[in-house]
Protein backbone atom coordinates (compact mmCIF):
# COMPACT_ATOMS: atom_id res chain seq x y z
CA UNK A 1 0.00 0.00 0.00
CA UNK A 2 2.89 2.24 0.67
CA UNK A 3 3.81 2.57 -2.88
CA UNK A 4 0.52 4.06 -4.05
CA UNK A 5 0.60 6.55 -1.38
CA UNK A 6 1.52 9.59 -4.05
CA UNK A 7 2.81 12.67 -3.37
CA UNK A 8 -0.93 13.62 -4.41
CA UNK A 9 -1.89 12.10 -1.44
CA UNK A 10 0.10 13.41 0.93
CA UNK A 11 -0.25 16.78 -0.19
CA UNK A 12 -3.88 16.80 0.25
CA UNK A 13 -3.64 15.48 3.74
CA UNK A 14 -1.12 18.11 4.57
CA UNK A 15 -3.43 20.70 2.97
CA UNK A 16 -6.20 19.66 4.58
CA UNK A 17 -5.39 19.44 7.71
CA UNK A 18 -3.33 23.18 7.48
CA UNK A 19 -6.93 24.26 6.50
CA UNK A 20 -8.59 22.53 9.61
CA UNK A 21 -5.78 23.59 11.99
CA UNK A 22 -4.35 27.18 11.24
CA UNK A 23 -7.46 28.71 12.20
CA UNK A 24 -7.65 27.56 15.55
CA UNK A 25 -3.76 27.86 16.26
CA UNK A 26 -3.95 31.38 15.33
CA UNK A 27 -7.01 31.93 17.85
CA UNK A 28 -4.57 30.78 20.54
CA UNK A 29 -1.69 32.63 18.99
CA UNK A 30 -3.57 36.07 19.33
CA UNK A 31 -5.28 35.71 22.84
CA UNK A 32 -1.81 36.15 24.17
CA UNK A 33 -1.12 39.34 22.27
CA UNK A 34 -0.24 42.49 24.46
CA UNK A 35 -2.07 44.86 21.68
CA UNK A 36 -6.45 44.79 22.17
CA UNK A 37 -6.01 44.92 18.32
CA UNK A 38 -6.72 40.75 17.84
CA UNK A 39 -4.68 41.13 14.49
CA UNK A 40 -1.99 43.02 15.03
CA UNK A 41 1.05 41.42 17.17
CA UNK A 42 1.79 43.75 19.75
CA UNK A 43 3.82 41.31 22.29
CA UNK A 44 3.91 38.30 24.99
CA UNK A 45 1.00 38.62 27.30
CA UNK A 46 -1.33 36.81 29.54
CA UNK A 47 -3.32 40.08 30.56
CA UNK A 48 -6.11 38.56 28.98
CA UNK A 49 -6.44 36.09 30.80
CA UNK A 50 -6.15 37.64 33.96
CA UNK A 51 -9.09 40.26 32.91
CA UNK A 52 -10.97 37.12 32.39
CA UNK A 53 -10.69 35.59 35.51
CA UNK A 54 -12.23 38.84 36.86
CA UNK A 55 -15.15 38.80 34.73
CA UNK A 56 -18.16 37.62 36.72
CA UNK A 57 -20.17 37.02 33.94
CA UNK A 58 -18.08 35.10 32.10
CA UNK A 59 -17.53 32.76 35.32
CA UNK A 60 -21.05 32.33 36.46
CA UNK A 61 -21.93 31.10 32.79
CA UNK A 62 -19.00 28.80 32.54
CA UNK A 63 -20.32 27.58 35.63
CA UNK A 64 -23.89 27.28 34.59
CA UNK A 65 -22.71 25.30 31.07
CA UNK A 66 -20.35 22.70 33.44
CA UNK A 67 -23.30 22.08 35.10
CA UNK A 68 -25.35 21.85 32.19
CA UNK A 69 -23.12 19.95 30.69
CA UNK A 70 -22.41 17.35 33.01
CA UNK A 71 -25.76 16.62 33.95
CA UNK A 72 -27.31 16.40 30.24
CA UNK A 73 -24.58 14.24 29.37
CA UNK A 74 -24.43 11.73 32.53
CA UNK A 75 -28.76 11.61 31.78
CA UNK A 76 -28.08 11.74 28.09
CA UNK A 77 -25.76 8.97 28.43
CA UNK A 78 -27.94 6.78 30.38
CA UNK A 79 -31.09 7.49 27.84
CA UNK A 80 -28.49 7.29 24.31
CA UNK A 81 -27.17 3.19 25.96
CA UNK A 82 -31.10 2.25 26.26
CA UNK A 83 -32.12 3.62 22.72
CA UNK A 84 -28.67 1.92 21.25
CA UNK A 85 -30.20 -1.37 22.40
CA UNK A 86 -33.35 -0.89 21.51
CA UNK A 87 -32.15 -0.34 18.10
CA UNK A 88 -29.86 -3.19 17.46
CA UNK A 89 -31.59 -5.91 19.77
CA UNK A 90 -35.47 -5.38 19.22
CA UNK A 91 -35.84 -5.55 15.74
CA UNK A 92 -39.38 -5.93 16.21
CA UNK A 93 -41.56 -4.30 17.71
CA UNK A 94 -44.46 -1.49 17.30
CA UNK A 95 -43.43 1.83 15.97
CA UNK A 96 -40.00 0.42 15.53
CA UNK A 97 -39.31 2.82 12.34
CA UNK A 98 -40.94 5.79 14.03
CA UNK A 99 -38.31 5.65 16.70
CA UNK A 100 -35.19 4.62 15.00
CA UNK A 101 -36.41 8.54 12.78
CA UNK A 102 -36.41 10.17 15.96
CA UNK A 103 -33.40 8.71 17.01
CA UNK A 104 -31.46 9.86 13.28
CA UNK A 105 -33.74 13.21 12.56
CA UNK A 106 -31.92 15.35 15.60
CA UNK A 107 -28.71 14.78 14.36
CA UNK A 108 -29.18 16.52 10.95
CA UNK A 109 -32.22 19.13 12.34
CA UNK A 110 -31.42 22.31 11.79
CA UNK A 111 -31.02 23.82 15.45
CA UNK A 112 -33.53 26.30 14.73
CA UNK A 113 -36.24 23.98 14.59
CA UNK A 114 -35.09 21.95 17.90
CA UNK A 115 -34.56 25.24 19.68
CA UNK A 116 -37.54 26.77 18.51
CA UNK A 117 -39.67 23.41 19.11
CA UNK A 118 -38.67 22.83 22.45
CA UNK A 119 -39.16 26.25 23.80
CA UNK A 120 -42.86 25.60 22.57
CA UNK A 121 -42.77 22.68 24.63
CA UNK A 122 -41.93 24.08 27.48
CA UNK A 123 -44.35 26.97 27.56
CA UNK A 124 -47.18 24.71 26.76
CA UNK A 125 -46.44 22.64 29.63
CA UNK A 126 -46.21 25.65 31.86
CA UNK A 127 -42.14 25.27 32.58
CA UNK A 128 -40.20 28.37 33.28
CA UNK A 129 -37.38 28.54 31.22
CA UNK A 130 -34.36 28.22 33.08
CA UNK A 131 -31.55 25.65 33.97
CA UNK A 132 -33.90 23.11 34.33
CA UNK A 133 -35.06 23.28 29.96
CA UNK A 134 -31.78 23.86 28.72
CA UNK A 135 -30.17 20.63 30.39
CA UNK A 136 -33.79 19.10 29.25
CA UNK A 137 -32.89 20.27 25.95
CA UNK A 138 -29.67 19.27 26.04
CA UNK A 139 -30.41 15.77 26.89
CA UNK A 140 -32.95 15.33 23.98
CA UNK A 141 -30.39 16.16 21.37
CA UNK A 142 -27.49 14.78 23.01
CA UNK A 143 -28.98 11.20 23.52
CA UNK A 144 -29.12 9.99 20.04
CA UNK A 145 -25.71 11.63 19.34
CA UNK A 146 -24.27 8.57 22.37
CA UNK A 147 -27.04 5.98 21.00
CA UNK A 148 -25.20 6.11 17.54
CA UNK A 149 -22.03 5.87 18.76
CA UNK A 150 -23.12 3.04 21.28
CA UNK A 151 -24.95 1.51 18.33
CA UNK A 152 -22.07 1.09 16.26
CA UNK A 153 -19.86 -0.55 19.07
CA UNK A 154 -23.02 -3.06 19.78
CA UNK A 155 -23.44 -4.16 16.35
CA UNK A 156 -19.69 -5.81 16.05
CA UNK A 157 -20.36 -6.95 19.89
CA UNK A 158 -20.21 -10.98 19.99
CA UNK A 159 -23.78 -12.11 20.92
CA UNK A 160 -22.00 -15.31 22.13
CA UNK A 161 -20.67 -14.02 25.39
CA UNK A 162 -24.09 -13.21 26.57
CA UNK A 163 -25.88 -16.74 25.15
CA UNK A 164 -22.55 -17.91 27.58
CA UNK A 165 -23.64 -16.11 30.35
CA UNK A 166 -27.38 -17.00 30.48
CA UNK A 167 -26.82 -20.00 29.85
CA UNK A 168 -24.71 -20.48 32.81
CA UNK A 169 -27.42 -19.22 34.82
CA UNK A 170 -26.62 -15.37 34.84
CA UNK A 171 -30.25 -13.34 34.24
CA UNK A 172 -30.04 -10.70 31.87
CA UNK A 173 -30.25 -7.76 33.83
CA UNK A 174 -26.98 -9.57 35.68
CA UNK A 175 -25.52 -10.42 32.03
CA UNK A 176 -26.08 -7.09 30.72
CA UNK A 177 -23.79 -5.62 33.49
CA UNK A 178 -21.01 -8.19 33.92
CA UNK A 179 -21.04 -9.15 30.36
CA UNK A 180 -22.36 -6.65 28.13
CA UNK A 181 -21.41 -3.49 30.02
CA UNK A 182 -17.80 -3.66 30.42
CA UNK A 183 -17.63 -4.59 26.56
CA UNK A 184 -19.21 -1.39 25.10
CA UNK A 185 -17.86 0.84 27.97
CA UNK A 186 -14.96 2.94 25.63
CA UNK A 187 -18.43 3.80 23.44
CA UNK A 188 -20.13 4.59 26.54
CA UNK A 189 -17.80 6.50 27.55
CA UNK A 190 -16.71 8.58 24.56
CA UNK A 191 -20.39 8.89 24.08
CA UNK A 192 -20.62 10.98 27.50
CA UNK A 193 -17.57 12.91 26.12
CA UNK A 194 -19.63 13.37 23.23
CA UNK A 195 -22.35 14.62 25.03
CA UNK A 196 -20.67 16.71 27.01
CA UNK A 197 -18.78 18.89 24.44
CA UNK A 198 -22.01 19.14 22.34
CA UNK A 199 -23.78 20.51 25.47
CA UNK A 200 -20.97 22.74 26.11
CA UNK A 201 -20.94 24.21 22.18
CA UNK A 202 -24.55 24.55 21.83
CA UNK A 203 -25.58 28.24 21.56
CA UNK A 204 -28.63 28.11 18.93
CA UNK A 205 -31.02 25.76 21.38
CA UNK A 206 -29.87 27.30 24.78
CA UNK A 207 -30.77 30.79 23.52
CA UNK A 208 -34.42 29.26 22.93
CA UNK A 209 -35.16 27.02 25.88
CA UNK A 210 -32.98 29.17 28.48
CA UNK A 211 -34.17 31.89 30.70
CA UNK A 212 -32.81 34.44 32.99
CA UNK A 213 -30.22 33.30 35.55
CA UNK A 214 -29.21 30.47 32.92
CA UNK A 215 -27.28 32.06 30.88
CA UNK A 216 -24.23 29.84 28.94
CA UNK A 217 -20.63 30.39 27.95
CA UNK A 218 -21.54 30.05 24.15
CA UNK A 219 -24.55 32.62 24.78
CA UNK A 220 -22.34 34.90 26.49
CA UNK A 221 -19.51 34.07 23.83
CA UNK A 222 -21.96 35.20 21.52
CA UNK A 223 -23.02 38.77 22.42
CA UNK A 224 -19.80 39.20 22.96
CA UNK A 225 -18.62 38.46 19.80
CA UNK A 226 -21.44 40.55 18.20
CA UNK A 227 -19.84 43.70 19.90
CA UNK A 228 -16.66 42.42 18.72
CA UNK A 229 -13.97 40.54 18.12
CA UNK A 230 -11.12 40.71 21.50
CA UNK A 231 -8.35 38.93 22.89
CA UNK A 232 -10.66 38.40 26.24
CA UNK A 233 -12.67 36.23 23.79
CA UNK A 234 -9.49 34.18 22.14
CA UNK A 235 -8.33 33.82 25.55
CA UNK A 236 -11.70 32.15 26.95
CA UNK A 237 -11.83 30.43 24.00
CA UNK A 238 -8.09 29.11 24.26
CA UNK A 239 -9.48 27.67 27.63
CA UNK A 240 -12.32 25.78 26.30
CA UNK A 241 -10.07 24.46 24.01
CA UNK A 242 -7.52 23.37 26.31
CA UNK A 243 -9.98 21.54 28.63
CA UNK A 244 -11.65 19.84 25.78
CA UNK A 245 -8.17 18.94 24.31
CA UNK A 246 -6.90 17.13 27.42
CA UNK A 247 -9.84 15.42 28.16
CA UNK A 248 -9.47 13.80 24.89
CA UNK A 249 -5.98 12.67 25.39
CA UNK A 250 -6.89 11.64 29.10
CA UNK A 251 -9.61 9.77 27.30
CA UNK A 252 -7.30 8.36 24.66
CA UNK A 253 -4.70 7.42 26.83
CA UNK A 254 -6.76 5.52 29.24
CA UNK A 255 -8.52 3.78 26.06
CA UNK A 256 -4.61 2.55 24.73
CA UNK A 257 -4.65 1.12 27.91
CA UNK A 258 -7.34 -0.95 28.52
CA UNK A 259 -6.88 -2.26 24.90
CA UNK A 260 -3.38 -2.89 25.75
CA UNK A 261 -4.15 -4.56 29.59
CA UNK A 262 -7.22 -6.71 27.21
CA UNK A 263 -4.85 -8.16 24.76
CA UNK A 264 -2.14 -8.89 27.46
CA UNK A 265 -5.44 -10.76 29.27
CA UNK A 266 -6.39 -12.49 26.01
CA UNK A 267 -2.97 -13.57 25.64
CA UNK A 268 -3.02 -14.83 29.22
CA UNK A 269 -6.08 -16.71 28.57
CA UNK A 270 -5.03 -18.57 25.21
CA UNK A 271 -2.13 -19.69 26.91
CA UNK A 272 -4.49 -21.28 29.82
CA UNK B 1 -13.12 -11.23 22.40
CA UNK B 2 -12.61 -10.47 25.45
CA UNK B 3 -11.94 -13.70 26.99
CA UNK B 4 -11.25 -12.10 30.45
CA UNK B 5 -15.21 -11.87 30.15
CA UNK B 6 -15.98 -14.85 29.35
CA UNK B 7 -13.63 -16.41 32.74
CA UNK B 8 -15.91 -13.48 34.82
CA UNK B 9 -19.08 -15.02 33.64
CA UNK B 10 -17.98 -18.68 34.36
CA UNK B 11 -16.65 -17.73 37.75
CA UNK B 12 -20.12 -16.62 38.53
CA UNK B 13 -22.09 -19.34 40.03
CA UNK B 14 -24.25 -21.40 37.66
CA UNK B 15 -27.06 -22.05 40.33
CA UNK B 16 -30.22 -21.57 38.45
CA UNK B 17 -30.46 -23.56 34.90
CA UNK B 18 -34.16 -23.51 34.83
CA UNK B 19 -35.12 -19.58 35.52
CA UNK B 20 -38.42 -19.20 37.79
CA UNK B 21 -41.79 -17.86 36.34
CA UNK B 22 -41.19 -14.57 38.28
CA UNK B 23 -37.51 -13.97 36.70
CA UNK B 24 -38.53 -14.44 33.51
CA UNK B 25 -41.28 -11.92 34.27
CA UNK B 26 -38.91 -9.67 35.21
CA UNK B 27 -36.59 -9.85 32.23
CA UNK B 28 -40.10 -9.22 30.20
CA UNK B 29 -40.58 -5.85 32.19
CA UNK B 30 -37.02 -4.82 31.94
CA UNK B 31 -36.65 -5.58 28.16
CA UNK B 32 -39.94 -3.31 27.85
CA UNK B 33 -38.32 -0.57 30.13
CA UNK B 34 -35.58 -1.00 27.67
CA UNK B 35 -37.74 0.54 24.55
CA UNK B 36 -40.07 2.02 26.72
CA UNK B 37 -37.88 4.90 28.54
CA UNK B 38 -35.96 6.14 25.18
CA UNK B 39 -39.51 6.08 23.21
CA UNK B 40 -41.39 8.01 25.29
CA UNK B 41 -38.68 10.65 26.03
CA UNK B 42 -38.07 11.00 22.44
CA UNK B 43 -42.10 11.17 21.55
CA UNK B 44 -42.62 13.77 24.21
CA UNK B 45 -39.07 15.94 23.58
CA UNK B 46 -38.83 15.57 20.19
CA UNK B 47 -42.27 14.27 18.55
CA UNK B 48 -44.56 16.48 20.55
CA UNK B 49 -42.68 19.64 20.51
CA UNK B 50 -43.09 19.60 16.13
CA UNK B 51 -47.33 19.11 16.82
CA UNK B 52 -46.88 22.30 19.53
CA UNK B 53 -44.76 24.25 16.54
CA UNK B 54 -47.49 23.42 13.70
CA UNK B 55 -50.33 24.24 16.09
CA UNK B 56 -48.34 27.32 17.00
CA UNK B 57 -48.03 27.97 13.05
CA UNK B 58 -52.12 28.16 13.12
CA UNK B 59 -52.69 30.21 15.79
CA UNK B 60 -52.24 34.73 15.97
CA UNK B 61 -50.43 36.73 17.35
CA UNK B 62 -51.07 38.84 20.53
CA UNK B 63 -49.84 41.05 22.62
CA UNK B 64 -49.50 38.81 25.58
CA UNK B 65 -47.03 36.26 27.27
CA UNK B 66 -46.84 33.79 25.80
CA UNK B 67 -47.27 36.31 22.56
CA UNK B 68 -50.18 34.31 20.62
CA UNK B 69 -53.65 33.78 20.98
CA UNK B 70 -54.62 29.72 22.19
CA UNK B 71 -55.52 27.60 19.67
CA UNK B 72 -56.75 23.90 20.05
CA UNK B 73 -56.42 23.94 23.43
CA UNK B 74 -58.63 21.50 25.39
CA UNK B 75 -59.18 24.05 28.80
CA UNK B 76 -62.46 24.90 27.54
CA UNK B 77 -64.11 21.63 27.30
CA UNK B 78 -64.90 19.51 24.35
CA UNK B 79 -67.00 22.41 23.35
CA UNK B 80 -64.30 25.12 23.26
CA UNK B 81 -62.16 22.89 21.21
CA UNK B 82 -64.49 22.82 19.01
CA UNK B 83 -65.13 26.55 18.78
CA UNK B 84 -61.40 27.11 18.55
CA UNK B 85 -61.48 25.23 15.87
CA UNK B 86 -63.05 28.47 13.83
CA UNK B 87 -59.81 30.34 14.88
CA UNK B 88 -57.50 28.60 13.26
CA UNK B 89 -55.78 30.99 10.21
CA UNK B 90 -53.68 30.09 8.01
CA UNK B 91 -52.65 33.91 7.71
CA UNK B 92 -49.22 32.92 8.86
CA UNK B 93 -48.84 31.28 5.70
CA UNK B 94 -50.03 33.56 3.80
CA UNK B 95 -47.72 36.26 4.94
CA UNK B 96 -44.71 33.94 4.10
CA UNK B 97 -46.17 33.72 0.46
CA UNK B 98 -46.72 37.46 -0.08
CA UNK B 99 -43.80 38.94 1.34
CA UNK B 100 -40.65 38.47 -0.85
CA UNK B 101 -38.13 37.98 1.83
CA UNK B 102 -38.84 34.49 3.00
CA UNK B 103 -39.44 33.09 -0.70
CA UNK B 104 -35.82 34.78 -1.31
CA UNK B 105 -34.62 33.43 2.43
CA UNK B 106 -35.44 29.74 1.37
CA UNK B 107 -34.17 29.98 -2.53
CA UNK B 108 -31.04 30.99 -1.22
CA UNK B 109 -30.61 28.89 1.69
CA UNK B 110 -31.12 26.37 -0.35
CA UNK B 111 -28.37 27.65 -3.03
CA UNK B 112 -26.02 28.10 -0.69
CA UNK B 113 -26.28 24.68 1.38
CA UNK B 114 -26.11 22.57 -2.19
CA UNK B 115 -23.27 24.92 -3.07
CA UNK B 116 -21.36 24.84 -0.05
CA UNK B 117 -21.81 20.91 -0.01
CA UNK B 118 -20.11 20.79 -3.20
CA UNK B 119 -17.39 22.49 -2.32
CA UNK B 120 -17.24 20.47 1.28
CA UNK B 121 -17.18 16.99 -0.82
CA UNK B 122 -14.23 18.76 -3.43
CA UNK B 123 -12.34 19.34 -0.50
CA UNK B 124 -12.83 16.56 1.47
CA UNK B 125 -12.80 14.00 -0.98
CA UNK B 126 -8.17 14.15 -1.64
CA UNK B 127 -8.22 14.62 2.16
CA UNK B 128 -10.25 11.17 2.76
CA UNK B 129 -8.81 9.31 -0.49
CA UNK B 130 -5.51 10.23 1.04
CA UNK B 131 -6.02 8.95 4.28
CA UNK B 132 -6.96 5.42 2.79
CA UNK B 133 -4.53 5.07 1.17
CA UNK B 134 -2.46 6.09 4.04
CA UNK B 135 0.07 3.51 5.54
CA UNK B 136 -2.43 1.66 7.93
CA UNK B 137 -0.20 2.27 10.50
CA UNK B 138 -0.37 5.93 10.66
CA UNK B 139 -4.35 5.97 9.55
CA UNK B 140 -6.02 5.62 13.02
CA UNK B 141 -3.67 9.07 13.84
CA UNK B 142 -5.25 10.70 10.77
CA UNK B 143 -8.65 9.59 11.86
CA UNK B 144 -7.98 11.29 15.17
CA UNK B 145 -6.72 14.26 13.74
CA UNK B 146 -9.97 14.79 11.64
CA UNK B 147 -12.14 13.81 14.55
CA UNK B 148 -10.43 16.60 16.86
CA UNK B 149 -11.57 19.72 15.56
CA UNK B 150 -14.89 18.65 15.98
CA UNK B 151 -14.29 18.61 19.48
CA UNK B 152 -14.02 22.18 19.46
CA UNK B 153 -16.54 24.73 19.99
CA UNK B 154 -18.30 25.00 16.70
CA UNK B 155 -18.88 28.89 17.56
CA UNK B 156 -14.79 29.13 18.12
CA UNK B 157 -13.98 27.78 14.96
CA UNK B 158 -16.21 30.42 13.11
CA UNK B 159 -15.23 32.91 15.27
CA UNK B 160 -11.31 32.38 14.69
CA UNK B 161 -12.55 32.95 10.61
CA UNK B 162 -13.50 36.47 11.73
CA UNK B 163 -10.09 37.39 12.64
CA UNK B 164 -8.61 35.93 9.50
CA UNK B 165 -11.43 37.45 7.10
CA UNK B 166 -12.14 40.81 7.97
CA UNK B 167 -10.31 43.85 6.23
CA UNK B 168 -7.45 44.49 8.57
CA UNK B 169 -7.58 40.85 9.19
CA UNK B 170 -4.38 38.26 8.58
CA UNK B 171 -5.73 36.65 4.90
CA UNK B 172 -5.32 40.64 3.62
CA UNK B 173 -2.30 41.13 5.80
CA UNK B 174 -0.51 38.24 4.14
CA UNK B 175 -1.82 39.08 0.64
CA UNK B 176 -0.81 42.77 1.04
CA UNK B 177 2.69 42.17 2.73
CA UNK B 178 3.28 39.27 -0.75
CA UNK B 179 2.14 42.37 -3.16
CA UNK B 180 -0.22 39.42 -4.00
CA UNK B 181 -3.05 41.88 -3.79
CA UNK B 182 -3.25 46.13 -3.52
CA UNK B 183 -6.08 47.05 -2.05
CA UNK B 184 -7.70 44.63 1.29
CA UNK B 185 -10.21 42.06 -0.11
CA UNK B 186 -13.74 42.59 1.08
CA UNK B 187 -14.51 38.71 2.29
CA UNK B 188 -16.01 39.26 5.63
CA UNK B 189 -20.24 40.00 5.56
CA UNK B 190 -19.84 38.58 2.08
CA UNK B 191 -21.71 34.83 0.73
CA UNK B 192 -17.85 33.82 -0.18
CA UNK B 193 -17.63 33.76 3.98
CA UNK B 194 -20.63 32.03 4.24
CA UNK B 195 -19.02 29.34 2.09
CA UNK B 196 -16.01 29.02 3.46
CA UNK B 197 -17.11 29.05 7.11
CA UNK B 198 -19.57 26.19 6.04
CA UNK B 199 -16.83 24.22 4.26
CA UNK B 200 -14.57 24.48 6.94
CA UNK B 201 -17.24 23.56 9.89
CA UNK B 202 -18.59 20.78 8.47
CA UNK B 203 -15.63 19.18 6.79
CA UNK B 204 -15.21 15.99 9.41
CA UNK B 205 -19.26 15.69 8.43
CA UNK B 206 -18.17 15.08 5.13
CA UNK B 207 -14.67 13.20 5.16
CA UNK B 208 -15.27 10.43 8.19
CA UNK B 209 -17.92 8.38 6.12
CA UNK B 210 -16.32 8.82 2.66
CA UNK B 211 -12.88 7.50 4.39
CA UNK B 212 -14.87 4.75 5.80
CA UNK B 213 -16.52 3.86 2.23
CA UNK B 214 -12.78 4.13 0.66
CA UNK B 215 -11.24 2.21 3.34
CA UNK B 216 -13.34 -1.13 2.43
CA UNK B 217 -12.73 -0.52 -0.71
CA UNK B 218 -10.75 -3.33 -2.71
CA UNK B 219 -7.60 -1.52 -4.21
CA UNK B 220 -6.47 -4.41 -6.56
CA UNK B 221 -9.21 -3.79 -8.74
CA UNK B 222 -7.85 -0.38 -9.76
CA UNK B 223 -4.21 -2.57 -10.22
CA UNK B 224 -5.93 -4.67 -12.60
CA UNK B 225 -7.71 -2.06 -14.41
CA UNK B 226 -4.15 -0.02 -14.87
CA UNK B 227 -2.82 -3.33 -15.66
CA UNK B 228 -5.38 -3.91 -18.74
CA UNK B 229 -4.44 -0.57 -19.87
CA UNK B 230 -7.23 1.90 -18.01
CA UNK B 231 -5.93 5.43 -17.42
CA UNK B 232 -5.68 6.74 -13.66
CA UNK B 233 -8.41 8.96 -14.35
CA UNK B 234 -10.76 6.95 -16.01
CA UNK B 235 -10.54 3.92 -13.52
CA UNK B 236 -11.32 6.62 -10.31
CA UNK B 237 -14.55 7.97 -12.18
CA UNK B 238 -15.20 3.87 -13.38
CA UNK B 239 -14.30 2.30 -10.09
CA UNK B 240 -13.18 3.99 -6.90
CA UNK B 241 -16.06 7.23 -7.42
CA UNK B 242 -18.95 4.48 -7.37
CA UNK B 243 -17.33 2.36 -5.13
CA UNK B 244 -17.39 5.38 -2.66
CA UNK B 245 -20.94 6.40 -3.74
CA UNK B 246 -22.08 5.60 0.27
CA UNK B 247 -19.96 7.92 1.08
CA UNK B 248 -20.49 10.45 -0.90
CA UNK B 249 -24.35 10.57 -0.48
CA UNK B 250 -23.78 10.42 3.30
CA UNK B 251 -21.33 13.17 3.97
CA UNK B 252 -23.56 14.97 1.25
CA UNK B 253 -26.74 14.86 3.54
CA UNK B 254 -24.71 15.46 6.96
CA UNK B 255 -23.52 18.70 5.40
CA UNK B 256 -26.41 19.77 3.13
CA UNK B 257 -29.40 19.16 5.73
CA UNK B 258 -28.34 21.03 8.63
CA UNK B 259 -26.17 24.00 6.51
CA UNK B 260 -29.75 24.96 4.97
CA UNK B 261 -31.09 25.63 8.69
CA UNK B 262 -27.36 27.53 9.29
CA UNK B 263 -28.01 30.56 11.82
CA UNK B 264 -24.37 31.04 13.14
CA UNK B 265 -22.11 30.75 10.00
CA UNK B 266 -24.59 33.18 8.53
CA UNK B 267 -24.78 35.29 11.53
CA UNK B 268 -20.84 35.84 12.21
CA UNK B 269 -19.06 35.40 8.71
CA UNK B 270 -22.39 36.60 6.80
CA UNK B 271 -23.35 40.35 8.22
CA UNK B 272 -27.01 42.01 7.41
CA UNK B 273 -26.92 41.90 4.03
CA UNK B 274 -27.01 38.06 3.61
CA UNK B 275 -29.86 36.27 3.75
CA UNK B 276 -30.72 32.51 5.19
CA UNK B 277 -34.01 31.17 6.36
CA UNK B 278 -32.04 30.28 10.04
CA UNK B 279 -31.12 33.47 10.08
CA UNK B 280 -35.19 34.70 9.36
CA UNK B 281 -36.67 32.73 11.67
CA UNK B 282 -33.49 33.93 14.54
CA UNK B 283 -35.05 37.45 13.73
CA UNK B 284 -38.50 36.74 13.56
CA UNK B 285 -38.14 34.86 17.07
CA UNK B 286 -35.79 36.90 19.08
CA UNK B 287 -36.32 40.83 17.15
CA UNK B 288 -40.00 40.45 16.20
CA UNK B 289 -41.17 37.93 19.10
CA UNK B 290 -43.52 36.47 16.41
CA UNK B 291 -43.71 33.40 17.92
CA UNK B 292 -46.83 32.76 15.32
CA UNK B 293 -44.84 33.58 11.95
CA UNK B 294 -41.27 31.80 13.20
CA UNK B 295 -43.33 28.58 13.88
CA UNK B 296 -44.82 29.07 10.32
CA UNK B 297 -41.23 29.37 8.64
CA UNK B 298 -40.43 26.20 10.53
CA UNK B 299 -42.65 24.13 9.11
CA UNK B 300 -42.21 25.13 5.83
CA UNK B 301 -38.16 24.59 6.16
CA UNK B 302 -39.26 21.16 7.68
CA UNK B 303 -41.72 20.66 4.88
CA UNK B 304 -38.33 21.29 2.11
CA UNK B 305 -36.08 19.13 4.50
CA UNK B 306 -38.23 15.76 4.60
CA UNK B 307 -37.31 14.17 1.31
CA UNK B 308 -33.18 14.71 2.51
CA UNK B 309 -33.91 13.63 6.06
CA UNK B 310 -35.91 10.34 5.11
CA UNK B 311 -32.78 9.55 2.20
CA UNK B 312 -30.20 9.92 5.71
CA UNK B 313 -32.70 7.77 7.84
CA UNK B 314 -32.38 5.08 4.79
CA UNK B 315 -28.61 5.55 4.42
CA UNK B 316 -28.20 5.21 7.92
CA UNK B 317 -30.41 1.75 8.11
CA UNK B 318 -28.64 0.40 5.18
CA UNK B 319 -25.44 0.97 6.99
CA UNK B 320 -26.65 -0.85 10.02
CA UNK B 321 -27.38 -3.49 7.97
CA UNK B 322 -24.26 -3.85 5.99
CA UNK B 323 -22.27 -3.56 9.58
CA UNK B 324 -23.98 -6.61 11.17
Amino acid sequence: MNATWSRFNITSIVLGFAFLYLPIVLLIVFSFNESKLVTVWGGFSTKWYVSLFHNQGLMDATWVTARVGVISATVATVLGTLAALTLTRYTRFRGRVLFSGMVFAPLVMPEVITGLSLLLLFVAVGLDRGFLTVTLAHITLTMCFVAVVVQSRLISFDRSLEEAAMDLGATPVKTFFQITLPVIMPAIVSGWMLAFTLSLDDLVIASFTSGPGATTLPMKIYSQVRLGVTPEINAACTILIAVVAVGVIIASVANKRREVQRQLDEQAAQRG
Amino acid sequence: MSNAAVTAASASPATSPGKSILARLGAAFVSRLVIIIPYVWLLFFFLIPFIIVFKISLSQTAIAMPPYTPVLDFSGGISGFFGQLKQLSIDNYAWLTQDALYFNAYVTSLIIAAISTVLTLLVGYPIAYGMARAPATIRPTLLMLVILPFWTSFLIRVYAWIGILKPEGLLNQLLLATGIISQPLIILNTYTAIFIGIVYSYLPFMVLPLYSSLEKMDYSLIEAAKDLGCPPTSAFWKITFPLSLPGVIAGCLLVFIPAVGEFVIPDLLGGSQTLMIGKTLWNEFFANRDWPVSSAVAVILLLLLTVPIMLFQQAQARAQEQDK
